[in-house]
């Protein structure tokens, strides 16, 4: 039985908090409780310093938008969906969720390439996620979900609504095509909305 | 404890649980059935939709309240060894939250509240539903309140003595569930209930979800904690050792209580209301609230070997051969310690932020919870019935080896049932999708998968209804005449005579939490009232 004299000597967690010290710690427990805290600042150290110098973080874009108007508004407006080349060159790709489909029906992408998501509910709550790939988000009514991210390998990708949105929630998917680079072709723009054209 | 009348308490609030927990497991296994598509006939999304609503409110809320309701009664009395202060109250307790589950069930059972039991707002159901579990949680204040009045009875009574442990981890969960309640129960009477009777017109999601993401992760630690009781106060005993060391017993119930209660975002990662520096900060106190369970794990596995090799195990690993495998408690504990090592592990990864993404709403996620919560979790439930029934019915337990046997069919199941709900995850599947009607190669890989979980539920459901059968047979046994165990509680190997007040009460921690609560949810809260927000509109489903 473990019941050996504490050593306060070599009790770290006794000489940090010394009003401690009148109660019982095992100096194997002591040794565990090290080897524990070890693993989490490893864990939380990775983590941290992914997201603070990586920029590895989950899609935080605190933005809202009115879910009820989206017709209305100039960024989601129907003709203004999809695959769109800015001023600067960056990919942006306007989505919108709806009972249950995902809108527009269908893209292509490039792969190897840095693409900005922005995903809106015209409805109620959806997820939408891209098995395989990190293209995961929940879509909250009344805000814009965005997501930056970029897909390895070409390829048809199932596009899948993984949130319960009502009783057609198993028919809310589509597909997207995920395009060797040097296959790809930015699409044609209307002249309103500035997009430039690549070809 | 000897008093007919909370023998009586007690055994009320276990049977509802245990019912409510069979027809879950009933309902679990139609679930896998319609799942798979092999079974035309079954195929309703209707159906499925309600038997998920239902099963998780009656697996979530209604056997967890109850069971935590009357363990509670049981550990004040007997450890405490003192009549339960104010007994018509419990049993308006008990009412109260009864009826409530019945008024939930109503609308859950015609498929009138089909919006999971997560709620899931812009959806809105019928308002008997969100009434029904509000009287539900107002009947676990009740609870609450007696234990705590109890526990500072008893204090006062015997100033400076150190409160059993059993005792002050049940008061450390009553003080847990009163701040873990609170999110959700603002959640559903300002926003749910207004909103499914038409007293308002629109209601903002994000908020919703911030609400109910405060009480989402506390609440598993208020399922887990008579899981840990059990570990601590029954099982090192009943192994024939002794308790490695109560104080950091009492260190770890407090740890996690504190800490369960700021971290719900790692529930938010891929929600689009709520900023990254504050999902980070929930998702470093994930981290830290792991601390307590290896503590936990550390100690019982002591204790255990304690036991070992007091009973002649040699060598490093010879005591766990000496274990007292043939014992309900010491089979579970070292079932639901395995099934620990696996969830825990799963627990990580969903916990690792950007991580999350690749498993996030997936399959991977209701097997991560079934293993660790229908598992870790459950199976301690179901070894605490089997140890308190004989002494709340006077009788001995109907049969020890069905009660073994009933034992490593849950675990096996839980084995079969789980493993392939978190390879489907791995391969993309959506967590709550009724069929797979996605034309896409990539399902293929799904059906193989789909079939083991129905025999794991299958070996489930024949566990749960094997138990009922034994706690069923136990109670209506002829009365014995000679029975007279009582409960033993673990003796700890330093007995404890005095403690600092911070290992005794509750004074200094609940002002920690408050601090800690303003920090982590003060904001993320308050944004929703100087963002410009648009609410949406009440939707059916």
């Amino acid at each position: 039985m473990h019941t050996e004299p504490t050593k306060p000597k070599s009790q770290w967690l006794i000489k940090l908090f010394p009003h401690w010290v009148h109660i019982h710690i095992d100096p194997l427990e002591q040794k565990w409780i090290t080897v524990s805290l070890a693993a989490v600042a490893l864990f939380v150290g990775i983590i941290t310093l992914d997201a603070l110098f990586h920029g590895i973080n989950p899609p935080s874009k605190v933005e809202t938008i009115d879910s009820a108007s989206l017709h209305l508004s100039k960024e989601f407006a129907e003709d203004n969906l999809g695959v769109q080349v800015d001023g600067q060159g960056n990919i942006i790709i306007r989505m919108v969720a709806g009972r249950y489909s995902f809108f527009p029906k269908h893209i292509d992408v490039p792969a190897e390439t840095p693409l900005t998501f922005r995903w809106v509910s015209m409805d109620v709550l959806h997820g939408v996620h891209i098995p395989m790939t990190n293209m995961s988000t929940m879509i909250v009514p009344g805000y814009v979900a965005e997501i930056t991210t970029s897909f390895p390998k070409p390829g048809e990708y199932p596009l899948l609504c993984n949130e319960y949105c009502g009783l057609g929630h198993n028919h809310m998917w589509s597909n997207i095509s995920v395009i060797a680079k040097e296959n790809w072709k930015a699409p044609l723009q209307p002249a309103a909305t500035g997009g430039t054209s690549h070809e | 404890m000897n008093n007919a009348a909370e023998q009586k308490l007690v055994l009320s609030h276990l049977w509802v649980a245990f019912i409510a927990f069979v027809v879950a497991c009933l309902l679990g296994e139609y679930q896998v059935l319609e799942r798979s598509g092999l079974f035309p006939a079954l195929d309703s999304t209707r159906v499925y939709f309600a038997s998920v609503s239902t099963h998780g409110v009656l697996m979530a809320f209604v056997l967890t309240t109850f069971f935590i309701m009357g363990f509670g009664y049981y550990v004040a009395v007997s450890s405490l060894k003192q009549p339960l202060w104010n007994l018509p109250l419990a049993w308006a307790s008990f009412w109260i939250a009864l009826v409530g589950t019945v008024l939930a069930a109503i609308p859950l059972l015609t498929g009138n509240a089909s919006v999971l039991y997560t709620f899931y707002p812009p959806i809105v159901a019928h308002a008997a539903f969100y009434i029904g579990a509000t009287l539900l949680v107002v009947g676990s204040w009740l609870w609450c309140a007696i234990m705590l009045v109890t526990f500072g009875q008893w204090k006062k009574a015997h100033p400076g003595a150190p409160v059993p442990l059993a005792m002050f981890a049940t008061a450390a969960n009553a003080l847990l569930w009163l701040w873990t309640s609170a999110g959700v129960a603002v959640e559903v009477l300002f926003q749910l209930i207004p909103l499914s009777l038409g007293w308002i017109d629109t209601i903002d999601p994000g908020l919703a979800r911030t609400l109910f993401a405060w009480t989402l992760h506390p609440i598993v630690y208020f399922w887990l904690i008579p899981t840990y009781i059990a570990f601590y106060v029954f099982v090192p005993k009943q192994a024939g050792g002794y308790l490695f060391s109560d104080e950091m017993a009492r260190a770890a119930f407090i740890v996690l209580v504190v800490f369960a209660l700021p971290i719900g975002f790692h529930h938010l990662y891929m929600d689009p209301e709520q900023g990254q520096g504050w999902k980070l900060l929930h998702g470093i106190g994930t981290f830290v609230v792991a601390l307590p369970t290896l503590v936990t794990g550390f100690t019982v596995i002591a204790s255990l070997e304690i036991a070992g090799r007091l009973r002649g195990g040699k060598g490093l690993f010879g005591w766990i051969l000496t274990l007292p495998w043939t014992n309900p408690m010491v089979l579970a504990v070292i079932l639901s310690l395995l099934m620990l090592i696996f969830g825990g592990f799963g627990g990580i990864v969903n916990a690792s932020y950007a991580m999350n993404a690749m498993v996030h709403n997936t399959a991977w996620v209701p097997g991560h919870f079934h293993l660790i919560f229908g598992g870790t979790t459950i199976i301690m439930y179901i070894a605490i019935a089997y140890y308190l029934w004989p002494l709340l019915v006077g009788k001995p337990l109907f049969s020890k080896n069905l009660a073994l046997m009933q034992l490593w069919t849950w675990f096996i199941g839980m084995s079969i049932l789980t493993t392939p709900w978190h390879v489907l995850g791995l391969l993309g599947q959506p967590r709550r999708i009724s069929t797979v009607v996605y034309n896409n190669l990539l399902t293929l890989a799904w059906q193989p998968y789909e079939f083991m979980m129905i025999l794991g539920g299958l070996v489930l459901l024949g566990s749960a209804c094997l138990l009922i059968y034994i706690l069923a047979k136990t109670q209506l046994a002829p009365a014995a005449e000679t029975f007279a165990e009582e409960v033993e509680y673990a003796t700890p190997i330093h007995a404890v005579s005095t403690l600092p007040e911070y290992l005794n009460g509750f004074k200094l921690w609940n002002k920690v939490i408050a601090v800690l609560m303003a920090i982590s949810f003060g904001f993320p809260i308050l944004q929703f009232f100087f963002m410009d927000t648009f609410g949406s509109s009440a939707w059916g489903y």
